[in-house]
């Protein structure tokens, strides 16, 4: 008697246009993300990444196959699974201060006064926002506004977090720091990750396993288990003979070609 | 201080030239009064109270109008906004009805509701509701689809979408479409008042006009100019604060 799968692909395929002459852009997508994995897809441009995360999201329909989230046939968003875009500037709302976006999705979830304001508070110590909790989007790094989406995320509890390439447009350093916060964060609430993203070094080092997506037409290519114990750190995981053969093995499946 | 005192320079040295010139006999005064004429005829008005009156009826007129506009336009415009197949059935009426000159409804207004505020405020409603409403269409679809699929996640009702996401990100563009038709609502209301609606600054203008008294005709018409530049000043401060809630240098 096994644990179903928090989240579970089969035969998943995705097409743009019409069926006679239609694109397709996911084809035959299969594999289950078991409750409190972290899990990266890493893949070329094009290989539908985004398209992947959107279905998972529950903001596009697959044109065939089946998801399932929590053994139940997954149709459209529900509050349970949160999301983290890449554009951060877009995502935030520029007329609310960073304790304003984060209440947002308390707002949504119902939770009154004085909760909100507790775990508003909570949640800008967690993600390191205090200072700048009465401040505008527009006045933060990038670095401070995609720690807000993800607060903003992860204040309406979500049993599965997306992430959409959610470091791809900040600086190496600022995306090391996000790194191990985020590793940090999920470790403490167990909370379950589809983490997408096209730098495979990340993806081996954020994940407990890794997706290789091919492109034209995005399809599955390697799937391996990282089995790097916790923690992980910047520079010994990076060194560690584990690490290289993973990065030497999957890298070439990158080249496209 | 500076700035206010530079900007006055022109005008009071075109009143004084004026003044001068009327006073040389080089103006004809039967069309141009003295400045000092129509200052005497401007605080006659406010002393006997006619010009108060005259400019609480206009206002009144204009601002009625224009607040059913806003409120017509900027629901239908965020439906319209939103719904794509709405706006293709609901679009060519407007298109249809939106060339008539306004003050070419002052007829049907009177036949409607008899002279008064009410035919006057549904003309300047006509004038003012569609610059609201294409504004708010063009500004609900440009707003920024991320923060609707934010709402989607959170699964926000149609309310809450409306009233936390669509509005606020709208807000900054519509307000350009609530000051064109701001203008064009004292436009209207005067232009309604000269035609036919015997109430208000526009009337008081005709009568002054019509009964030989330039300097009551000029006192009111510079009144007029003040209450515009009023009005506009108003609606800029207020939603000036409001850009504030973007945080500094930020507009939308």
């Amino acid at each position: 008697m096994s644990v179903p799968p928090l989240l579970s692909l089969a035969g998943v395929s995705v097409s743009f246009g019409s069926p006679a002459d239609g694109h397709e852009v996911l084809s035959e997508i299969s594999f289950d993300v078991p409750d409190g994995e972290f899990l990266c897809i890493v893949g070329p441009s094009g290989c539908g990444k985004t398209t992947l995360v959107r279905l998972l999201a529950g903001l596009l329909a697959p044109s065939g196959g089946q998801i399932l989230f929590q053994g139940r046939p997954l149709a459209g968003t529900s509050r349970d699974r949160a999301i983290v875009f890449q554009d951060y500037s877009k995502a935030l709302l520029p007329w609310r201060t960073v304790a304003g976006n984060i209440a947002l999705s308390l707002e949504a979830c119902g939770i009154a006064e004085p909760e909100r304001s507790e775990r508003i508070g909570a949640l800008l110590a967690k993600m390191r926002l205090e200072p700048a909790a009465a401040r505008f989007p527009s006045q933060l790094s990038g670095g401070m506004q995609q720690r807000v989406q993800i607060a903003r995320s992860l204040a309406q509890q979500p049993k599965l977090l997306l992430m959409d390439e959610p470091f791809g447009a900040l600086d190496a350093i600022t995306r090391q720091d996000l790194q191990d916060e985020i590793a940090r964060l999920v470790a403490e609430n167990r909370t379950t990750v589809v983490f997408i993203t096209h730098d495979l070094e990340e993806a081996i080092y954020l994940g407990d396993r890794v997706i290789v997506l091919a492109a034209e037409p995005g399809r599955i290519a390697e799937m391996i288990e990282v089995g790097i114990p916790r923690p992980r750190d910047q520079l010994e995981t990076r060194e560690d003979r584990r690490f290289l053969e993973h990065r030497h093995r999957l890298f070439g499946l990158l080249q496209g070609h | 201080m500076k700035r206010v005192l530079r900007g006055a320079l022109i005008p009071a040295l075109v009143f004084l030239l004026w003044e001068a010139g009327s006073r040389a006999d080089l103006l004809p005064m039967d069309t141009l009064s003295r400045p000092s004429d129509i200052a005497v005829a401007l605080a006659g008005g406010f002393v006997d109270g006619s010009i108060l009156l005259a400019t609480w009826q206009t206002v009144q007129a204009a601002l009625s109008g224009f607040a059913i506009a806003a409120a017509a336009g900027i629901l239908v415009g965020a439906i319209l906004g939103l719904s794509p197949p709405i706006e293709r059935t609901v679009g060519p009426s407007i298109e249809a009805l939106r060339p008539i000159p306004a003050v070419a409804l002052t007829p049907l207004t009177l036949l409607l509701f008899g002279f008064g505020l009410r035919m006057e405020a549904g003309v300047v409603a006509f004038a003012c509701v569609w610059p609201i409403l294409l504004v708010t269409v063009a500004a609900v679809r440009g707003i920024e689809p991320r923060l609707l699929e934010v709402a989607q996640i959170l699964r926000l009702g149609f309310a809450a979408r409306l009233r936390k996401i669509i509005l606020p990100a709208a807000l900054g563009r519509i307000v350009v479409g609530l000051r064109v038709a701001l203008s064009i609502s004292l436009i209207v209301a005067v232009t309604v008042e000269i035609l036919m609606n015997p109430r208000g600054l526009g009337y008081g203008m005709i009568i002054a006009s019509q009964s030989l008294k330039p300097d009551l005709m000029y006192a009111q018409l510079l009144w007029l100019g003040f209450l515009g530049w009023g009005l506009n000043a108003a609606l800029t401060r207020a939603f000036g604060s409001w850009h504030g809630a973007f945080g500094p240098g930020v507009r939308p």
